[in-house]
């Protein structure tokens, strides 16, 4: 909460205070300006396509949206990219959760190089993660061979895909963490255990409280990359219809065999969902600001 | 319980936090740890707690070492600078926090509990305030509300941590009376930090001065105040004047001018203190005494004080004196007034940067 609400909230604060003194308010051709310029590059770079995704999915009608949505191989893609999400989602919440815990308290060697690799997802792009995957899974790459003796498949197989949606979401609980659990210091732990707290008390009844809000915002976010995710998926998938196709590549495929309706009507879902991403963290920030109240 | 504290070295990095210290708390007493900021006051405590790890020494707690006993099971009740209460559970939650997470075997019932949160709430006389969070109370209310959240798991030892160190003056005074009266209904062994003076001789059965990590003076509040064992224990409990010169016949030798002791003095480089209410005003420009010049006359109620600049040997110097407001000179001295000082009392001690060179 610390982190992002305290934040907004101060900065709203702060706006209305300059606004109220008429010491401090702004001539209103600046702000009109300012304002209409923020505006409009929203609506052109963002809105629009929003729109456009909506309205070439309904191009054709209602009746062709549907069926491109109940079709065996689109709802292959809906269950895929849902089961990459369920599993990557709670590894990552888990990990992060530990990793920020570690991080902020404890002292150990290689604290900066952990601090460094919970970030490297940002800095690479998702490509070269599906590429190295693919090099160190795949039957000629590192432990391919090993893989291939006792039947498993790792690369353009559920287990592949899984892997790199973890790979490209692994920052995002820990990046929420880390900040606000700095910022809370480690007073309020110290006399939980003076109290005669355990540990595992002290982190469920005193930590995990403190930051539950910045946490699902962390779960929200990590879970729109992981049905969001292309680069890494596209490298590792194999494009197998009906079989190792996330709803991304699904749109890719039926765009490029010019089935514009359907691409855009499997696209609509994906808009929806971050829709809804929007919608749950917005109300994530409302709640958190009340806990801040 | 008693707590002794036996050669306690703690560093961190290069600085010297506690200098191979050495203390006795004994059972039943309400202690004071005073000294300046940054001597090292909050890490004596959490060692104590166990919070923070001496890199030498012991602790020993009713006579057994308690290095190897984990914080949980010490049993101390440590009220932090900052208070550190749970800010997402309300006062109730935040009181009974300790009782709840005793293991099942000896934890009480909620029925239990529910009492004895709201004995220890009327205790600190905010009964009404239980269902409130840390956010919506005062400072002084959320500092008893850590001192009763501490009280709740019957603590052996009591750790406070400059309790009323960011509540005003009033408040402040209040509650120090207050905890003197707690600790005489409990008898719980306490150690209480503070920088204030003033609320470590008015509250405590014993005083301990400490400065840069070490033990300065440890005494009852009228010994430490009456007795001063070193220059900056003088210096630190209330106001002096400080002269530095040369023992000589008839006193201390300030250059040309002499500050007269009545006593005996050590030879060689000394520092003397007089107390502003123990220095005399003479009106003469020559003479005995300290050269000096007024440069300021406040009258605050009963007392008056005069502000001065030292002249010739003692000039760039400041002194202070104070008056009771009837006295002659109080209405009468007037600023830029050549005047001589003249200690009725003084205290001496060698000179400790010079000690060492004679
Ligand atoms: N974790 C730490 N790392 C490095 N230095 C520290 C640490 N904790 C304390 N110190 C240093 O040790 C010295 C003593 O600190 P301590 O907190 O005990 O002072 P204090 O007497 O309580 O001061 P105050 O009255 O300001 O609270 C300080 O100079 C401080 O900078
Ligand atoms: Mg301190």
């Amino acid at each position: 909460m610390a982190a992002i609400t305290a934040n907004l909230y101060a900065q709203h604060d702060r706006a209305a205070l300059l606004e109220n003194r008429q010491a401090t308010r702004e001539a209103r051709w600046v702000k009109v300006t300012i304002l209409g310029a923020a505006l409009t590059f929203f609506a052109i770079f963002l809105l629009l396509p929003l729109a456009v995704v909506f309205v070439e999915a309904l191009a054709k009608g209602w009746h062709t949206y549907l069926d491109a949505l109940v079709e065996p191989d689109a709802l292959s893609a809906v269950t895929l990219t849902l089961l990459a999400a369920l599993i990557s989602v709670p590894l990552n919440l888990v990990f992060g959760v530990a990793a920020a815990w570690a991080i902020t308290r404890f002292d150990f060697r290689g604290k900066q190089l952990l601090i460094t690799l919970i970030d490297l997802p940002f800095s690479v792009s998702p490509v070269v993660a599906g590429l190295i995957y693919v090099l160190v899974f795949s039957s000629h790459g590192w432990i391919g061979p090993w893989l291939l003796e006792h039947d498993i498949k790792v690369i353009f197989a559920v287990p592949g895909i899984v892997l790199a949606t973890v790979f490209v979401t692994v920052p995002f609980v820990a990046r929420e963490l880390i900040p606000l659990l700095q910022a809370q210091g480690r007073e309020e732990e110290e006399a939980a255990v003076v109290l005669g707290a355990r540990g595992w008390q002290v982190f469920w009844h005193v930590t995990l409280p403190n930051v539950r809000w910045a946490l699902l915002y962390g779960v929200i976010l990590s879970n729109a990359r992981a049905m969001g995710e292309f680069g890494a998926v596209s490298v590792v998938s194999g494009h197998i219809r009906g079989e190792t196709n996330t709803l991304p590549l699904h749109v890719e495929i039926l765009y490029n065999e010019y089935q514009f309706a359907a691409a855009f009507a499997v696209a609509s879902l994906l808009a929806l969902l971050a829709l809804v991403t929007l919608a749950v963290k917005s109300w994530i920030e409302w709640r958190a600001a009340q806990a801040h109240d | 319980m008693s707590i002794q504290v036996q050669n306690i070295h703690k560093a961190f990095g290069d600085f010297i936090a506690l200098d191979n210290l050495t203390l006795d708390f004994p059972s039943g007493e309400l202690v004071a740890l005073l000294g300046p900021s940054g001597c090292g006051k909050t890490t004596l405590l959490r060692v104590i707690a166990g919070l923070e790890q001496a890199d030498s020494g012991r602790v020993l707690l009713d006579g057994d070492d308690a290095s190897d006993t984990h914080v949980r099971e010490r049993q101390v009740g440590f009220v932090f600078q900052h208070y550190a209460l749970f800010r997402h559970m309300t006062v109730f939650d935040n009181v009974a926090f300790g009782l709840r997470m005793k293991p099942r075997g000896i934890r009480p019932s909620e029925a239990e509990i529910k009492r004895k949160v709201h004995e220890l709430l009327q205790l600190v006389q905010l009964d009404w305030l239980a269902d409130r969070f840390p956010a919506q109370l005062s400072g002084g209310q959320r500092q008893r509300i850590a001192l009763a959240r501490a009280l709740a798991v019957e603590p052996r030892v009591l750790l406070l941590d400059e309790p009323f160190g960011a509540l005003d003056a009033k408040v402040r005074k209040e509650l120090r009376r207050w905890l003197r009266r707690l600790h005489d209904e409990l008898h719980i062994t306490s150690i209480f930090v503070t920088h204030d003076q003033e609320e470590a001789l008015e509250v405590a059965d014993r005083v301990v001065l400490m400065n840069h990590g070490r033990v300065e003076q440890i005494g009852s509040p009228a010994e430490v105040y009456q007795q001063p064992a070193t220059p900056f224990v003088y210096g630190f409990l209330g106001a002096a004047n400080r002269f530095e010169g040369q023992s000589s016949a008839g006193g201390i030798a300030i250059g040309k001018a002499t500050l007269t002791t009545g006593q005996h003095v050590q030879h060689g480089e000394v520092i003397a203190f007089v107390r502003p209410h123990e220095l005399d005003i003479v009106r003469q420009e020559f003479g005995h005494g300290i050269p000096a010049r007024v440069s300021r006359v406040l009258t605050l109620g009963a007392l008056t004080r005069v502000e001065l600049e030292g002249r010739d040997d003692v000039a760039g110097q400041h002194f202070d004196v104070e008056l009771p407001a009837s006295h002659p000179l109080a209405g009468s001295l007037i600023t830029g007034e050549p005047v001589r000082l003249q200690p009725r009392s003084v205290r001496v001690f060698a000179n400790p940067e010079t000690a060492g060179a004679a």
